[in-house]
């Protein structure tokens, strides 16, 4: 019985499974809150404690499902292409943007760190909470970060962007459909994407473009920072 | 098929690069960009990489839920610093949201918001 509790079938079987309950349900009841990830948690943690499965032998029987990050992240270098249209005419301004964008994020993350005096790999794995998660888990990995941390940092700061952003923005007064839906991607990444194809074409595309580009921006701002303050 | 092969060799290529600059860079960033750029160049045809390359990411939801289970391994220095955590997520991510919502309405230059 354990052998098939702790194999690899049964684990993606089950892992597929919460996804797909996730799905349903945001299907039904379409609500931010509903979001597929979030249920799927919800229902895969109390799964694995009851069955006893521990994190390693969790990670490494759906390695199957998170080796296809690395080509993911390649391939939204297609959604960036596809999209890149959508974002020529204001080019320059969405770059300077987004840059700015990833500035605040890693900047924040850090001074509350700081005053809150918490340790630094905490720090670490938190600055790239809001870049996309296999971008944000080789940031993390660079600068020593624990990368459950940043798992969590980034499944949270998706969901929260995500129920959060559409409200936040509205009472921002935000009117531009391509600043909606970048503050959407750069700020909540492939969570926030979703959200932001339900508010409009233009959104889903621009806040595609903005994960692809607050990845870049992040993954390199990291290490100037580092770089910086270390000498 | 031809369409796996070209992600997996950008993938491979910024890997490599990667290793190169001494992992400054996240290798899967790098092979983004250079097929990003090569696709903009007109070197690979967007019709070789369009289905797999939609297929992952219109998919790419499922893949954050493995490494969140971590929450269940890392749960004592999260309970740890539970405050600090929270607090970072929440005011940076509306900060983020805050800054770049404004910053790209006053400069956008397209008047979508008629539409």
């Amino acid at each position: 019985m354990r052998a098939i509790i702790e194999s690899e079938p049964f684990i993606l079987a089950i892992t597929v499974l919460s996804f797909w309950i996730g799905l349903v349900i945001n299907k039904k009841w379409n609500r931010p809150i509903t979001s597929p990830i979030l249920i799927a948690v919800v229902i895969l943690i109390p799964i694995l404690l009851l069955l006893n499965i521990d994190y390693e032998t969790y990670e490494q029987n759906t390695h199957l499902i998170t080796f296809l990050l690395g080509p993911t992240v390649v391939a939204l270098g297609y959604n960036m292409h596809k999209q890149f249209d959508a974002i020529k005419a204001n080019l320059i301004p969405i770059l300077l943007t987004v840059f700015v964008g990833s500035l605040v994020g890693v900047l924040s993350v850090m001074g509350i760190c700081l005053i809150f005096k918490a340790p630094i790999e905490v720090m670490v794995s938190m600055e790239p909470k809001s870049v996309t998660m296999p971008i944000a888990l080789g940031i993390s990995a660079r600068s020593g970060g624990i990368l459950s941390l940043t798992a969590v940092s980034v499944a949270t700061c998706g969901i929260f962007g995500s129920v959060i952003g559409p409200w936040l923005l509205d009472k921002l007064k935000i009117k531009s459909h391509v600043a909606k839906g970048l503050a959407m991607g750069a700020a909540a990444h492939g969570v926030g994407t979703g959200r932001a194809m339900q508010m409009g074409r233009i959104e889903g595309a621009v806040a595609g473009m903005a994960i692809g580009l607050m990845g870049v921006f992040t993954a390199v701002i990291i290490p100037v920072i580092e770089a910086v303050t270390q000498s | 098929m031809k369409g796996i092969l070209i992600l997996l060799s950008y993938l491979i290529v910024g890997e490599g690069i990667s290793m190169l600059i001494n992992h400054f860079v996240p290798g899967n960033v790098i092979g983004m960009v250079l097929l990003f750029a090569s696709l903009q160049a007109k070197i690979v045809k967007p019709e070789s990489v369009e289905k797999v390359s939609e297929f992952l990411t219109k998919n790419m939801t499922i893949m954050f839920l493995p490494p969140s289970i971590g929450l269940i391994a890392s749960y004592k220095i999260l309970g740890n610093n539970i405050v600090t955590i929270v607090l970072a997520i929440v005011v940076s991510t509306m900060l983020v949201l805050a800054v770049v919502g404004r910053l790209m309405d006053k400069l956008d230059k397209t008047d979508e918001s008629n539409n």
